[in-house]
């Protein structure tokens, strides 16, 4: 249960932290994406400042044998830059332009409310499903 | 420049880095949403789903939350229409499935791993995403 209960209060913090940071705000995303226009920086710097916290508790947090609820660490295996890896990247971008949503943006933005980020989020569903579909299961990381 | 707001976005983007630090110092996940969500959902492997599941629910509390606290703690604009709308979920799911990551996982978890894989994926979704928005907005004229 205690698991489950700090993977609710990270979650909570996420959501709170895309809301703060209007990553929520496809207008505000398309701005940032959109450079020769009226050019918002914002989002420059909830990347930047996500990735020093971040960075910065890696490489503490790493150094543990262990996390403090899990045997192990999950960390990615993979290593290959392919091109499964960047046609997926492409077509995530693509789909991110067109909308202004990437997967968090969207739960965070059916949260506050908003019935056109669940919409999105059931195609995005479809499409996860599509590719599996197509490429079966995928391997757990 | 005009719409530029630094402190909102220094304060919320530590927040996700705090958040997922603390996924993986508490969980050892990586928090990665798209990949959340894809396992989350069926197919999928036993004694895996649980705390997917409570991460998407804090997903959804944690604005709702904000919402009923003050209901100007933010402002959501979609102007995308709806058949597009649904397009780019098709495409941001089947891309992020087989990227195997998305803003998340590979801007954020990825880079700061410093993950060679993540930085070519990061810099493939952000030139496309650009040149979209660029091709949409300047060419077809959707936006001046």
């Amino acid at each position: 249960m205690i698991k489950n209960l700090s993977t609710l209060f990270c979650g909570i913090l996420f959501g709170l932290g895309l809301v703060i940071s209007q990553m929520v705000n496809p207008v505000k995303v398309l701005a940032f994406l959109d450079i020769a226009g009226h050019w918002d920086p914002s989002l420059a710097l909830v990347m930047a400042s996500a990735l020093i916290t971040l960075g910065l508790a890696y490489r503490l947090i790493i150094r543990r044998p262990s996390p403090i609820l899990e045997h192990s660490f999950h960390l990615p295996a993979a290593t290959r830059i392919d091109a499964r890896l960047l046609t997926g990247s492409a077509l995530f971008g693509l789909g991110w332009g067109l909308s202004g949503f990437c997967p968090g943006a969207a739960i965070a933005a059916i949260g506050y409310g908003r019935t056109e980020a669940l919409l999105f989020t059931l195609a995005m569903c479809v499409g996860i499903w599509l590719f599996r579909l197509i490429h079966g299961p995928t391997r757990t990381s | 420049m005009e719409n530029f707001t630094p402190y909102s976005a220094l304060a919320g983007g530590a927040l996700i880095g705090l958040s997922a630090a603390l996924l993986l110092l508490l969980n050892g996940r990586i928090a990665g949403i798209s990949g959340i969500i894809g396992r989350a959902l069926p197919p999928h492997q036993r004694g895996d789903v649980g705390w997917r599941l409570f991460f998407l629910a804090g997903l959804l509390f944690g604005p709702l939350i904000l919402r009923l606290a003050d209901g100007n703690a933010a402002n959501i604009g979609i102007d995308t229409p709806w058949p597009i709308l649904i397009i780019a979920g098709l495409l941001v799911g089947y891309g992020t499935g087989l990227g195997n990551g998305c803003t998340s996982g590979h801007g954020v978890c990825g880079l700061a791993r410093l993950s060679p894989r993540s930085a070519a994926a990061t810099a493939v979704f952000m030139a496309v995403a650009g040149i979209t928005v660029y091709i949409v907005r300047h060419w077809l004229g959707a936006e001046d």
